[in-house]
C-alpha cells in the first residue's frame, strides 16, 4: 500500500509535464488552429537554453533565472517562426500547419544533434532543491515536489489568464470571430503571435523543469510529443481546464501502470486513447470537431 | 477545405489519354533500367516507396485524410511476409499474400478507430496508433526486437522466377509496382473515387446528397492501408530484412514528405517524390549529419512556396491533372 | 564484379602453387568503408570519430610508402537496416569495398553481415552489441572485434559478485536485447555464488524511471543491474542519483555503457558506477599515446571510445594480414581465415587472437567511475577495479551455436 502512494506521487510528477505540454498545445490550437508538431522540439530547446544559462562562461546565471529567461527566449524564437512562416498558412487546410511544424521540428532537432551530439549534456539539480524528504512511505526528492507544485501554479495561472481576464476574453473572442474583434480595434495578428509565443513558452518552461531530471538531449521531446498528442486526443482541446486535468490524470494512470504492469507503461496512454475514441469519439471534454 | 490540386477539372477523354501516355513512358523508362547501368537495387527500393507513397496519396490526396502513421502498414506487412517466408518457409507469392492480409486486417482495425475523428485529430490518432504498434513490435518475440528479421530467403516466384537474380527480382518488383499503380489509378477514376473527391471538397454537401461519407472514408483507409502493405511485402524481397525502422514514426514522416514533394493529389507525384527522396537519402548518406535538417527544410520550403509539389506545379502550368 | 571471373580463373590455375599466388600479389589496392551512425543516437560513440580512427590506421600502417593504395570512404546508415544493406550492396558492387568497419547498431550489423557474406567481402564489426554475430549468425566473413553482450554480462557480473555484490536487482529494457543482457548476467551472478532478488521490465525510451527505481530501492539489493542502453541508461543513472540510491549504499552496474555516456552525465552524477569496457584511453602508454593524437584531431577534442579504438585496431590487423599475403586477393573469406591464423598485436588492445567463430579475444576491464575530486582533468573518469582474462571474458566455444566451430 505504501508503494502505491509512492507511485501515485511519482505519476503526478509525470502528469505535470503532460499537463504543461498539452496546455500549450491547446492554447496554440485554440488561437491558430494549428497542431504544433514542433512542440517537442521547443520543449527540448527550453532545456538547452537552461543548460547554457547554467554552464556558459559569460552567462552562468543558474537555474532560477532560467525559469523566466528560457521561456522568453524560446517564446521569442516561436514568435519569429509565427511571423515568418506560420502566418502565411492562415486560411489553408489544417494539415499544412501540421506539416510545416513537423518540418521545423526536424530542422531544430537536427541542428541540435549536429552541435551537441546525441548522448546529451549534464544538468545538475539546483542546490536549493537538492536532497529529499522521507515521507514515511517513500523518499521524495525535493525537486520532484517542486515540479508538481510549480507546474500546478503555472497551469492555473494560464487558465486564469485565458478564462478570467480581459485579455483572455479578447483571445477567446478572436478565436470565434477574428473579423469582428478586429473591428473593435484590436490587433488580431499581434494577438496570434503573442499566443503562439505563450504556448511555446509553456513548452520551454516544461523543458527547463525537466532538465535536472532527464538528460538534456536533442531528441528528448521527439517521443514525448506523440504521447502528448494522445493525451490531447483523449482530453479534447476544447477547454483549457480539460487539458490540464487530463494531463495530470494520465500521468497518474501511467504511474500506476508502472507499478502493476510495467511492461505496458509506455502503451497505456495509447490504449486509453483507443478506448476513449470507441466510447466517446469527441474526447472527454472536447466539442465535436 | 481549400483546394489542394487541380484534379477537380473534368476528366475528359483527352486528359485520360495524356495520363496513359505518361504512364506508358514511365513504364518503358523503368523497364529499361537494368540496361542503363543505373544501380537496380536503388531503383527497386525507390519503387517500393513509390507504391507506398501512391497508396498514402490515395488517402490524403483524394480523401483529404492525413495519416501520420502509414509506416504501420508498411512495417506490419513486412513482418508478416518475412515471418511467412522465413519461419513458415512459404513460397514468395504466398509470402506476399500473408503480408497484404496482415496490413488488411490492421487497416480495418485502425480505420475503425481513427475514422471517428476528422482533420488533425485524425492525424494525431493515426500517429498514436502507429506508436502503439511500434512498442508492441518492439516487445513481440517474433519480430526479434531491434535486431529485426534478417536473412530472409527470396526463393522462386511461382516456382519459376528465381528472385535471387537481381534482374529477375527487379522485373517482379516492377510488375508489382505497376499493377498497384494501375489499381490506384482505377480507384481514383471510379465512381467511388469521384465520391471521395467530393467528400474532400465539401463533406456536408456530400452528406446532404445522401452519401454515407464515413463508410467511404473507411473504405479508402482500408484500400490505402492494404496497398501500403503490398509495398511493404515487396520491400521484404528487396531489403531481405524486416526491421523496426519500417514502423517508426520517422518513416511515416518520410512517406508524407515524398508525397508532398511530388504533389498531393496528383497521380504521378508520389512516384516522383519517392525517387527524389530516396535518391537524396542515398547520396546524402556520405554527408551524414545533415539528413534530418535537409528533410525538415524541404518540408518547410514545400509548404511555404511549393504547395502543389513538383508534378502538381507542372500540371497546374499546363492546366492538366497528372 | 567483372574482375571476379578472371580472379577465379587465376585462382584455379594457381591452385597447384603456394597459397599466395604470384599472379594475385600484384594487386595492392585496398578500399575501406566505414559504415556508421553519423547523425543519430550513436554518433558520439562511432560516427566521425570512427572515420578518423580508420584514417589514422591507414597513416600508421605505412602501407602507402610500400606501394599500396588505400582508399577510405564513410557513410551514415542512420540506424536503419534498410539503408545499411542498400549502402553495403552498392559499396561492394559499385565501389568495390573490401572491408566494412564500425557498423554499430545490432540491427544494421546483422543485416550487413548477411550482405557481406553473400558477396564475400569482410565485416570487422567494432560497434554492435549483439553476440549473435559470432553465435547463431556467425559468418566466415565477419570478425566481431570489441565487445558483445555476453562478455559485458559475464565480466561485470563475475567481478562484482567477487567484490561482494552478491544480491542483484535488474532494471531491464523490455525487448530482446534487454532480456538477453539480464539472462546472461543473472546466469553469471548465480554461477559466481550471488543471488538475483528480482527484476522490473521497463519499456524502451522511458523518460521517467522513478517508479522503477523505487521498486529497486525497496528490494534492498546490493547491486542494481541496468540491462538497458543509451538514453535509458543515462536517465536511470541521473534519476538514481536524485533518489539517493547510490548514497543509500546500493551500487549501480551498467551492463552496456560507454565513456561517451559518462562524459554526457558528468562525474557528479555518474560517480561510483561500475561497468565493463575493453578499452580506456588512460590504460597504459600505448593507449595514451594514440588517444592524445586522436583527440587533437577530433572536432570537440573527445577521447576515443572503445568502438573507435576498435576500428583502428581491427584495421591495423587487417593491413598486417594483407601484407603477409603479399597482395589483396579481394576474397573476403580467404583474408578472414588468414586473419584468424595470425595473432593480433596493437598498442590499443594488446596481444590477442581471433577465434574460429570470428570472435576477437582480449581482456575485459571492470571500471568504476571516479568521484569528481579524484579526477585529474578532462576525460579522467575511470578507476580500474578488475580484469577478466581474454580466455575467460567471452562466451566459451563449448556453448557456441556457430556452425563454423568444429566440435
Amino acid at each position: 500500500m505504501q508503494a502505491l502512494y509512492a507511485q501515485l506521487l511519482v505519476g503526478l510528477i509525470n502528469g505535470s509535464f503532460y499537463a504543461l505540454l498539452s496546455l500549450g498545445l491547446a492554447v496554440i490550437f485554440g488561437m491558430l488552429n494549428i497542431i504544433n508538431f514542433a512542440h517537442g522540439a521547443l520543449y527540448m530547446m527550453g532545456a538547452f537554453v537552461a543548460y547554457f544559462l547554467l554552464n556558459n562562461d559569460y552567462l552562468s546565471i543558474g537555474y532560477w533565472p532560467a525559469l523566466i529567461v528560457a521561456p522568453i527566449v524560446v517564446g521569442i524564437f516561436g514568435m519569429i517562426l509565427e511571423r515568418t512562416m506560420l502566418q502565411w498558412l492562415t486560411g489553408l487546410d489544417h494539415l499544412y500547419g501540421l506539416l510545416l511544424t513537423f518540418g521545423i521540428a526536424l530542422i531544430v532537432q537536427g541542428v541540435f544533434q549536429n552541435y551537441f551530439g546525441s548522448s546529451g549534456l549534464p544538468y545538475a539539480i539546483p542546490d536549493q532543491l537538492k536532497g529529499g524528504m522521507n515521507l514515511g512511505f517513500m523518499f521524495l526528492p525535493v525537486y520532484r515536489g517542486w515540479v508538481v507544485v510549480f507546474s500546478l501554479i503555472v497551469c492555473i495561472a494560464t487558465w486564469f489568464l485565458i478564462e478570467k481576464t480581459r485579455l483572455g476574453a479578447y483571445l477567446r473572442a478572436a478565436t470565434e470571430n477574428p473579423t469582428l474583434v478586429r473591428a473593435f480595434g484590436i490587433n488580431v495578428p499581434r494577438m496570434i503571435t503573442l499566443t503562439y509565443g505563450l504556448g511555446v513558452g509553456l513548452a520551454a518552461l516544461a523543458g527547463v523543469l525537466s532538465a535536472p531530471i532527464n538528460q538534456v538531449r536533442p531528441l528528448m521531446g521527439a517521443d514525448l510529443i506523440i504521447v502528448v498528442f494522445a493525451v490531447v486526443v483523449i482530453g479534447g482541446m476544447g477547454s483549457i481546464m480539460g487539458s490540464i486535468i487530463t494531463g495530470f490524470a494520465l500521468g497518474v494512470i501511467e504511474g500506476l501502470t508502472k507499478y502493476f504492469y510495467p511492461e505496458a507503461s509506455n502503451t497505456v496512454v495509447f490504449v486509453l486513447m483507443v478506448l476513449v475514441l470507441l466510447v466517446k469519439p469527441t474526447g472527454l471534454t472536447g466539442r465535436a470537431a | 477545405m481549400t483546394v489542394l490540386t487541380d484534379d477537380t477539372l473534368p476528366v475528359t477523354p483527352r486528359a485520360m489519354r495524356d495520363e496513359m501516355i505518361v504512364f506508358v513512358v514511365m513504364a518503358l523508362l523503368l523497364a529499361a533500367v537494368p540496361f542503363s547501368g543505373l544501380y537496380p537495387f536503388f531503383v527497386m527500393q525507390a519503387l517500393c516507396f513509390a507504391l507506398l507513397a501512391c497508396a498514402f496519396n490515395l488517402l490524403i490526396g483524394y480523401g483529404g485524410l492525413l495519416s501520420f502513421g502509414h509506416a504501420m502498414f508498411l512495417g506490419t506487412a513486412g513482418y508478416c511476409s518475412a515471418h511467412a517466408l522465413k519461419v513458415w518457409a512459404l513460397p514468395p507469392e504466398l509470402g506476399i499474400l500473408v503480408g497484404i492480409a496482415g496490413a488488411f486486417v490492421l487497416s480495418i482495425v485502425t480505420g475503425y478507430i481513427s475514422i471517428r475523428r476528422q482533420g488533425i485529430y485524425f492525424s494525431m490518432i493515426t500517429l498514436a496508433l502507429s506508436q502503439l504498434l511500434y512498442f508492441i513490435y518492439l516487445q513481440a518475440p517474433f519480430t526479434h526486437g531491434e535486431d529485426g528479421i534478417q536473412g530472409i530467403p527470396q526463393g522462386r516466384m511461382f516456382g519459376v522466377f528465381d528472385l535471387t537474380k537481381p534482374t529477375v527480382l527487379y522485373y517482379v518488383v516492377l510488375v508489382g509496382f505497376l499493377a498497384g499503380f494501375l489499381l490506384i489509378y482505377r480507384i481514383i477514376n471510379s465512381p467511388f473515387g469521384e465520391v471521395l473527391k467530393s467528400i474532400r471538397e465539401n463533406e456536408p454537401r456530400a452528406i446532404s446528397l445522401g452519401y454515407r461519407t464515413d463508410q467511404y472514408k473507411f473504405l479508402a483507409f482500408v484500400l490505402s492501408g492494404t496497398l501500403a502493405g503490398f509495398a511493404g511485402a515487396l520491400k521484404v524481397f528487396v531489403a531481405q530484412n524486416a526491421s523496426l525502422t519500417d514502423v517508426h514514426w520517422s518513416m511515416s514522416g518520410e512517406v508524407v514528405l515524398m508525397t508532398l514533394v511530388g504533389g498531393l493529389g496528383t497521380i504521378f507525384g508520389p512516384v516522383v517524390g519517392a525517387f527524389a527522396i530516396i535518391a537524396m537519402q542515398q547520396y546524402l548518406a556520405g554527408f551524414g549529419q545533415w539528413v534530418t535538417v535537409i528533410q525538415g527544410s524541404i518540408f518547410v520550403i514545400c509548404v511555404l512556396t511549393f504547395r502543389r509539389g513538383v508534378v502538381g506545379e507542372i500540371a497546374h502550368y499546363f492546366r492538366r491533372s497528372l | 564484379m567483372n574482375t571476379r571471373p578472371i580472379a577465379s580463373f587465376l585462382l584455379g590455375t594457381a591452385l597447384a602453387l603456394a597459397a599466395t599466388s604470384g599472379a594475385m600479389a600484384q594487386d595492392k589496392t585496398i578500399k575501406v568503408g566505414v559504415l556508421t551512425d553519423n547523425s543519430g543516437l550513436y554518433a558520439d560513440l562511432g560516427g566521425p570519430g570512427s572515420t578518423l580512427a580508420a584514417q589514422m590506421a591507414i597513416e600508421d600502417s605505412g602501407l602507402a610508402a610500400k606501394g599500396w593504395k588505400v582508399d577510405l570512404i564513410s557513410a551514415d546508415h542512420q540506424n536503419k537496416p534498410d539503408i545499411g544493406t542498400a549502402i553495403a550492396r552498392q559499396w561492394i558492387d559499385v565501389e568495390k569495398i573490401d572491408v566494412f568497419m564500425d557498423v554499430l547498431n545490432s540491427g544494421v550489423a546483422l543485416a550487413v553481415n548477411n550482405v557481406v557474406r553473400e558477396k564475400n567481402a569482410i565485416l570487422i564489426d567494432t560497434g554492435a552489441a549483439t553476440s549473435d554475430l559470432t553465435n547463431a549468425q556467425c559468418s566466415p566473413n565477419t570478425i566481431h572485434w570489441v565487445y558483445d553482450t555476453y562478455m559485458l554480462a559475464n565480466s561485470t557480473g563475475q567481478a562484482l559478485v567477487k567484490a561482494g555484490g552478491d544480491t542483484w536487482y535488474f532494471l531491464t529494457a523490455d525487448y530482446a536485447f534487454g532480456h538477453a543482457l539480464e539472462r546472461d548476467t543473472a546466469a553469471v551472478v548465480v554461477k559466481s555464488g550471488g543471488k538475483v532478488i528480482g527484476s522490473v521490465k521497463h519499456p524502451l525510451n522511458t523518460a521517467d524511471f522513478s517508479s522503477f527505481l523505487l521498486q529497486a530501492q525497496a528490494s534492498k539489493a546490493k547491486i542494481i543491474g541496468m540491462a538497458n542502453a543509451g538514453g535509458d541508461t543515462t536517465n536511470t543513472i541521473k534519476q538514481a542519483a536524485e533518489f539517493g540510491i547510490v548514497a543509500g549504499g546500493q551500487k549501480l552496474a551498467g551492463l552496456l555503457l560507454f565513456i561517451t555516456d559518462v562524459h554526457a552525465l558528468g562525474l557528479k552524477v555518474a560517480q561510483g558506477l561500475n561497468f565493463t569496457e575493453t578499452f580506456y584511453w588512460n590504460l597504459n602508454d600505448g593507449t595514451r599515446a594514440f588517444s592524445k593524437r586522436f583527440s587533437e584531431r577530433m572536432k570537440n577534442k573527445a577521447m576515443p571510445s572503445m568502438v573507435q579504438a576498435g576500428v583502428y585496431s581491427g584495421l591495423i590487423h587487417y593491413f598486417k594480414t594483407l601484407e603477409a599475403l603479399g597482395g589483396n586477393p579481394h576474397d573476403g573469406a580467404k583474408v578472414v581465415a588468414k586473419m584468424k591464423e595470425m595473432p593480433t598485436d596493437d598498442p590499443l588492445f594488446g596481444q590477442g587472437t581471433i577465434r574460429a567463430d570470428g570472435r576477437k579475444l582480449h581482456p575485459a576491464y571492470l571500471f568504476e567511475v571516479k568521484k569528481p575530486e579524484e579526477s585529474k582533468g578532462p576525460w579522467d573518469y575511470y578507476k580500474l577495479i578488475g580484469t577478466t582474462a581474454a580466455d575467460q571474458a567471452f562466451r566459451p566455444l563449448s556453448e557456441s551455436a556457430c556452425p563454423l566451430v568444429k566440435k
